[in-house]
């Protein structure tokens, strides 16, 4: 097993545990933030205001080298401008989130205790990504 | 005021995860990049996605299960109430939605918008207000009967 290889798992398993410490594996928390009508929940606004002030500094720190640990570069997203396919990706995936209260990172995170919804969400969210492969090159 | 430190403490874990990734391998952090390219990237870039996706799952289960009382499955802290068809119907706009607009929650959220990309910034406006919009008329608005 490659350096990278335990490296990407140890990054995974940091997002794992926090977003299970942060109550983020609940959609009834994702729900009670984005309910802004209801009883409305602020955890995920403190959750991603935390995470925000550490990646960016983070980030910011770990940019100025001239290269990653255990890769020879950096690769960030390369597009810059805006447009339709951003706009109506984030639209379609916000109606899915707003309707079921899992984004992927959550979802993937129930199934390692056999969450019943995950089960189904998550094979669902593998056939978007497929469907999504298929229809646009 | 008394901050919710279970909150603020798993963001910052979220974020250094986010810092971490970005040190050793030079990727971002984004999940659904991350798991649709760990069965669609080329059989070299897939194993580290593996990597973070299994540990993922371990530290998830693991501290769900030091969170569950003596005694409780720790999949009875999660919710189990919408009816398959909602979670299939979501999962496939959730899928379909993050491929289109290359990223999610952690991709745009907490990568995108802490590096000060205006792309990130605008999606994640635009998936927020849809979320918002969406819950709303579920729950205000009628619902899915």
């Amino acid at each position: 097993m490659s350096r990278a290889m335990v490296a990407a798992g140890a990054a995974g398993a940091l997002f794992g545990a926090g977003l299970a410490l942060a109550g983020m594996t609940d959609p009834r928390r994702i729900l009670g933030f984005l309910d802004i009508a209801g009883d409305f929940d602020p955890t995920l606004a403190w959750v991603l205001a935390s995470a925000l002030l550490v990646s960016a500094v983070g980030q910011r720190w770990v940019l100025r080298r001239a290269r990653p640990s255990c890769a020879t570069r950096f690769q960030l997203p390369a597009a810059r401008g805006v447009d339709l396919r951003l706009v109506l990706g984030a639209a379609l995936f916000g109606i899915g989130w707003g309707w079921a209260g899992y984004c992927p990172g959550p979802a993937i995170a129930g199934l390692a205790v056999g969450s019943r919804e995950a089960l189904w969400f998550v094979p669902a969210m593998l056939a978007g990504f497929w469907l999504h492969d298929r229809a646009v090159r | 005021m008394t901050l919710p430190w279970a909150a603020v403490a798993g963001g910052a874990v979220i974020g250094a995860a986010a810092v971490v990734l970005l040190a050793t391998t030079g990727r971002v952090a984004g999940i659904s990049g991350i798991a649709a390219g760990s069965v669609r990237a080329a059989p070299g870039e897939r194993g580290w996605r593996w990597a973070f996706l299994l540990g993922l799952l371990a530290a998830a289960g693991l501290v769900l299960w030091w969170q569950a009382a003596p005694g409780q499955a720790p999949r009875a802290l999660l919710r189990d109430a919408l009816p398959a068809w909602q979670l299939v119907g979501a999962g496939l706009l959730v899928g379909f939605g993050t491929r289109l607009g290359n990223g999610c929650t952690s991709g745009h959220g907490v990568c995108g918008l802490a590096r000060g990309s205006k792309r990130s910034l605008l999606a994640v406006l635009v998936f927020m207000a849809c979320a918002m919009l969406t819950t709303f008329l579920i729950r205000h608005g009628g619902g899915l009967a």
